[in-house]
């Protein structure tokens, strides 16, 4: 184990550099998790549908991506899409959200099937179609209610995006392996690590109780 | 004095669930004004009855009728005919996600295209109506289970439908609030609106109804003027029925 004294110093030192993969791990986090909530939102939707084509679409996506390694579906991204000319961000950032999207339209699912089904009698009898129901009163409530789950699912996908260094992504992790394999002093760079990826989950976490709270002024 | 116009005219309505044959050739007119309360033992369609006429629930055969138009589910714009016929819920269904003034207004924006500072006017007399002013900017959950049945009426008249459909609209209520709940459909009932009320609430029925009708086992029984059918039913299980409730 590194001692305190030579992690700190060790800190200080290499800060700059795990300041731009922190920025790169989160520019990768943001965008693909952005995408994942359509996706999710849409897949979840397909799922509730009354059209049994739509919910197999919804069975099949999910079914894949719950049934195959993360890393797996990030290289067959990358080594598919990069003969498309897309760059390693963007296929690591697709490849995350599309796996993040099956996760949380799981979630949308379960949400949305959780609210009373008196919402939606009180807004059809009022003369509203059922797409305004599901937007206005529906969708509103089952968010809410998916925040702390979709929250855990942000705090994954975080993490998960340092898979991105296996395609040749400097972002935290790579920064980190590749820093220690120079000096090989692996452990002390690992454990700074950790604590980035620590700092990062706890202002997360912060921002989504903060939220929460926000939206529970109904309560 | 003309003919009151037929506000509703339902004709050999049949509703099953399944195997379960709730409603059994039913026929019913309500007229302009008319109060009508349905009572029955839970199970005997009273409910389902109501929630066809608003097409909540799909009738299987017959026809209903709607302020003259025979309403066919799969060619009429069902949410247009929902504008005329509001309804209100045991369990209010009011939208918690919204204040008591949002809940009114939600349906006069979004659907009627109402301006803002209009409905939110019409809004706040309604609220006044129901005592509920004060309560404007408050959430459901800060109201009592009165309240909120009284928000709920005028969250359903902000459509200011021609007719009123109330489903059980005091049973999930403490017994000190039914009262609250019960002068506002009075008051409704004296200016005229025409309303369909399934309740077990007898004083009110004795009150307010224009005429009753007992349900059993799909069917309407017997139907008749209130004083008739509480002190004399001819009907063996209109009877039988009064006296396990009274």
């Amino acid at each position: 184990m590194p001692s305190i004294s030579h992690l700190l110093e060790t800190f200080a030192n290499s800060y700059p550099i795990f300041l731009e993969g922190m920025w790169l791990t989160l520019r990768l986090t943001a965008i693909s998790i952005l995408i994942a909530v359509f996706f999710g939102l849409f897949f979840s939707l397909l799922k509730i549908s009354n059209v049994k084509v739509l919910n197999w679409i919804a069975d099949v996506y999910i079914g894949v991506i719950r049934g195959t390694p993360l890393i797996v579906q990030i290289f067959i991204f990358y080594f598919g899409l990069s003969n498309l000319g897309i760059s390693a961000f963007w296929s690591a950032a697709l490849g995350l959200a599309l796996h993040n999207g099956a996760y949380i339209a799981e979630i949308f699912r379960g949400s949305i099937q959780s609210i009373e089904k008196g919402q939606m009698e009180a807004g059809r009898s009022l003369g509203m179609s059922h797409t305004l129901t599901m937007r206005r009163i529906i969708l509103p409530q089952a968010f809410r209610r998916a925040l702390p789950p979709l929250g855990n699912q942000f705090i994954i996908g975080l993490k998960d995006s340092s898979l991105a260094a296996f395609i040749s992504l400097s972002e935290l992790f790579s920064i980190a392996t590749t820093q220690g394999a120079r000096t090989f002093d692996e452990m002390t760079y690992l454990m700074i690590v950790a604590f980035y990826y620590l700092v990062l989950v706890l202002a997360f976490t912060v921002l989504v109780n903060m939220l929460e709270r926000k939206l529970a002024a109904s309560d | 004095m003309a003919e009151k116009r037929e506000m509703i005219k339902v004709e050999k309505l049949n509703k099953s669930f399944g195997d379960l044959h709730v409603l059994k050739d039913v026929d019913m007119t309500v007229k302009e004004s008319d109060v009508v309360v349905l009572i029955g033992a839970s199970g005997s369609g009273k409910s389902t009855l109501l929630r066809c006429l608003n097409f909540l629930e799909i009738k299987n055969s017959g026809t209903i009728t709607i302020e003259g138009k025979q309403i066919e589910p799969d060619k009429d714009d069902l949410n247009k005919v929902r504008q005329t016929v509001g309804m209100v819920f045991q369990h209010f269904n009011l939208f918690p996600h919204k204040t008591v003034l949002e809940n009114v207004i939600e349906a006069p924006l979004m659907v009627k295209k109402m301006k803002k500072d209009e409905a939110v006017k019409e809004g706040k007399e309604l609220l006044a109506k129901v005592g509920l002013a004060e309560k404007a900017d408050v959430y459901p959950s800060k109201l009592s289970g009165g309240q909120k049945q009284r928000v709920a009426i005028a969250r359903s008249l902000a459509m200011k439908p021609d007719i009123m459909l109330f489903d059980e609209p005091t049973s999930a209520l403490d017994p000190e609030l039914v009262g609250e709940v019960l002068s506002t459909m009075k008051e409704l009932a004296r200016e005229g609106m025409t309303m369909v009320v399934v309740t077990h609430e007898m004083g009110f029925a004795r009150e307010v109804a224009d005429w009753v009708c007992y349900m059993h086992g799909g069917r309407i029984v017997e139907r008749g003027h209130p004083d008739e059918l509480f002190d004399n039913p001819t009907e063996q299980r209109t009877q039988d029925f009064l006296s396990s409730i009274l």
